[in-house]
């Protein structure tokens, strides 16, 4: 099972993951930027997925959508249409080392 | 409202040693949604609330009782679960209104007890920037202080309350560790919040800020509780994560037909018994036809299926408690996306099984407005409980039960299913054919926390329990009993030679006979039209119409209600029964909570109107189709 995740990380890692709906369940990242509705960041901000933070890609739903991400030690479930819309970068060395 | 952000820097716990005065008269119980608001809510007040909780989310305000040291009553409000104070859904708008003293029948609260959960302090400080902005007097509780411990994180509470300015205890609701902190909060007026600093409040601006209190009150988030992560994976696997929510649904419907029938049966013995030993006790006559006829046969009748209702709000209950529903509306949000719905509309629908009044007032938590009005209009079609007794009397009347799987699944529980299924795929056409036109919306953001799981407390079942139950025997206390004493009536009179006349010839009779060219064509006849009439006040009441009606039938005197029903439905005309009470919106209390929810007497006609032609039409085809095919 997790070597299949890992494999088909390394074959969509050819094209760099800019949204967190690129990672696969299992990927951290860092988040950056909301390009959504004021009200829904707003609501994403109040709930902790706040620029900065480390989240992670934890579960998936049935058929890869809605999937649920941990961010801050609370999980979310997020449908595609909002993780993708959700600007990250990859976590720098000295942070995933924590 | 004070939101500059380096504010005098006063260095004390708030002290009220030696002060004096009143206690106060109403504190607002305030938190995140998930931080065990409710949990404490219902320690603190047990059975003295006004408005217990209801299956679903908290949405209603809640009112209690609770006494402070000097056993004087203070009023506690309960509000909705809010992640912060920005007025964007109902629940912000709603707890922002009762905080301002805006709110109808509500005093201005004069102090506030702020729930967060003790596990996820970071994000639950976000809202205690806002909170003490209000300036009321505040009691922060920092809950599952129990789960918190045993996870290795630990927060020093005397040194956040000097961050914060206010008093803070670490209390567990869940084992009333600590909860003793809120008597003493009451006991004594406390000053106003005196933080060392308040951010500016904004999401950002309040992060930053709960991240730097909590690290300076040593805070340290606990390890990750490995049981929920264990228990998702198997609840959210992609292959047994919709087996286990299948075989959860048939386990809910199937345990409330194999332990449920048996208790209302038992029940039913015990009220007819009663019943009987009643009518021997009274003298011949009118009173005693009104006490055992219109009474206790029109009450009883509906009684009886208490057991079931109850059993139906303790599995949802048990099943939301546990945190389970989250996960069913990650499941289930896939398919309610093809009907332009999201997850979140899952639970109000679920809640609908048990009630569309509390079902109805759960889609408060739906952000997106037309997400939720197009769920308000399709939750009557879910099976309420209120359907339930007619289905069973029906089925039980025309169906035998036979095995069909096993001993656990026979034909009746098959039939009940499938009314089950017709209901929500009626609602899943309609909400398709809403979504698709006038309730189009582009963004409808599913966003939905996770909550660990946990072991319901009994606590916090039983009051809902109890209070569930509460409302449903004062319906059958007040609509149907006044129903069925109205019907007594018009079907004792008028009198002949001081007798009640033959059923035929009653006021009633001559009611059911008008209206039943217009039901014919469905297979009823007028006893049945009158129950139909009379159920549009609430679904049940055409049970006790049926038992009253017979109750005063000579002819059909003594036979029970099952067997009396065979003389007026075929079973072709049964089917019909069923398919129209599966979508007729006969509610008064549906009709009156859609237009207080919707704002808009023209949704809640289009609604009524829109189901009850769909039930005339459904009933008219059932019963042709089956008649066809049976005979």
């Amino acid at each position: 099972m997790v070597f299949n995740f890992k494999s088909a990380a390394r074959r969509r890692h050819r094209r760099p993951a800019s949204s967190l709906a690129d990672l696969v369940v299992g990927e951290r990242a860092v988040l950056q930027s909301f390009t959504l509705a004021p009200a829904v960041a707003e609501h994403l901000m109040n709930l902790g997925f706040l620029p900065g933070l480390e989240v992670l890609v934890a579960r998936s739903g049935p058929g890869g959508d809605p999937r649920i991400y941990r961010v801050d030690g609370a999980e979310f479930a997020l449908r595609r249409e909002v993780s993708r819309r959700i600007a990250i970068r990859p976590v720098q060395l000295e942070q995933a080392a924590d | 409202m004070s939101s500059s952000c380096h504010e005098s820097v006063t260095l004390e716990i708030p002290s009220r040693a030696g002060a004096s005065g009143a206690a106060f008269a109403s504190v607002a119980v305030v938190g995140p949604p998930n931080s065990g608001k409710t949990t404490l809510f219902n320690r603190l007040t047990g059975l003295r609330q006004r408005v217990g909780n209801f299956p679903g989310v908290t949405v209603e305000h809640h009112t209690g009782i609770i006494r402070d040291d000097a056993s004087r009553e203070v009023s506690l409000i309960d509000l909705p679960g809010v992640y912060s104070l920005t007025p964007k859904s109902e629940d912000e708008r709603v707890a922002i209104e009762v905080l301002n003293g805006r709110m109808e029948g509500i005093p201005r609260p004069d102090a506030i007890i702020l729930v967060l959960d003790s596990t996820n302090l970071n994000r639950h400080l976000m809202l205690a920037a806002r909170i003490i902005a209000f300036g009321l007097p505040t009691l922060v509780l920092l809950n599952m202080a129990d789960e918190l411990r045993k996870q290795g994180g630990r927060v020093d509470a005397p040194l956040l309350a000097l961050q914060l300015g206010t008093p803070v205890a670490l209390v567990s609701a869940a084992t009333g560790e600590g909860i003793a902190a809120v008597t003493r909060f009451l006991s004594a007026p406390s000053p106003k919040p005196n933080p060392l600093e308040l951010p500016i409040l904004d999401a950002q601006g309040c992060r930053e800020w709960a991240v730097n209190v909590s690290a300076n009150a040593n805070y340290h988030r606990p390890a990750t509780p490995t049981l929920t992560r264990r228990l998702d994976f198997w609840f959210l696997h992609p292959v047994w994560g919709g087996v286990i929510f299948a075989v959860v649904v048939v386990a809910v419907f199937q345990t409330i037909f194999s332990v449920g029938q048996p208790l209302s049966n038992a029940f039913q013995f015990v009220l007819t018994r009663a019943g009987t030993w009643l009518g021997n006790l009274l003298p011949d006559g009118l009173l005693r036809s009104l006490l055992v006829n219109g009474v206790w046969k029109g009450a009883g009748s509906v009684l009886v299926f208490l057991p079931q209702i109850a059993l139906l709000f303790l599995v949802i209950g048990i099943l939301e408690d546990s945190g389970y529903l989250a996960r069913a509306a990650v499941i289930t949000d896939r398919m309610m996306a093809k009907v332009g719905l999201n997850g979140k509309s899952f639970i109000p629908l679920l809640s609908a099984y048990a009630c569309a009044v509390p079902a109805i007032m759960a889609t408060r938590t739906i952000e997106n407005k037309r997400d939720r009005i197009a769920t308000i209009l399709i939750a009557p079609f879910m099976t309420c409980s209120a359907r339930l007794p007619v289905y069973t009397m029906i089925i039980a009347a025309f169906l035998p039960n036979r095995p069909l799987l096993g001993p656990l699944l026979g034909t009746r529980a098959v039939a009940m299913l499938s009314l089950y299924l017709l209901g929500f795929l009626m609602a899943v056409i309609t909400a398709r054919i809403l979504k698709s036109s006038v309730l189009r919306s582009k963004d409808s953001a599913f966003i939905m926390e996770m909550p660990p799981y946990r072991w319901p407390m009994l606590k916090s079942l039983g009051l809902r329990l109890l209070d569930r139950c509460k409302a449903f025997v004062y319906r059958a206390g007040t609509i149907i009993l006044g129903v069925s004493l109205l019907l007594w009536a018009l079907s004792t009179f008028p009198l002949v030679n001081g007798h009640p006349p033959d059923i035929q010839q009653s006021v009633i009779a001559k009611v059911g006979q008008f209206i039943e060219p217009a039901i014919r064509p469905l297979g009823f006849n007028w006893k049945v039209g009158v129950g139909i009439l009379s159920s549009f006040a609430a679904r049940e009441v055409i049970i006790a119409t049926l038992g009253t009606l017979h109750g005063v039938d000579a002819e059909s005197h003594a036979m029970d209600l099952q067997t009396a029903l065979h003389q007026d439905l075929s079973p072709s005309g049964a089917v019909a029964l069923l398919v129209f009470f599966a979508f007729a919106m006969q509610c008064m209390s549906t009709v009156a909570v859609v237009r207080r929810e919707t704002n808009s007497l023209r949704w809640t006609i289009a609604q009524f109107t829109y189901m009850t032609v769909l039930a005339y039409l459904g009933a008219f085809a059932a019963f042709h189709i089956t008649q066809h095919v049976w005979h």
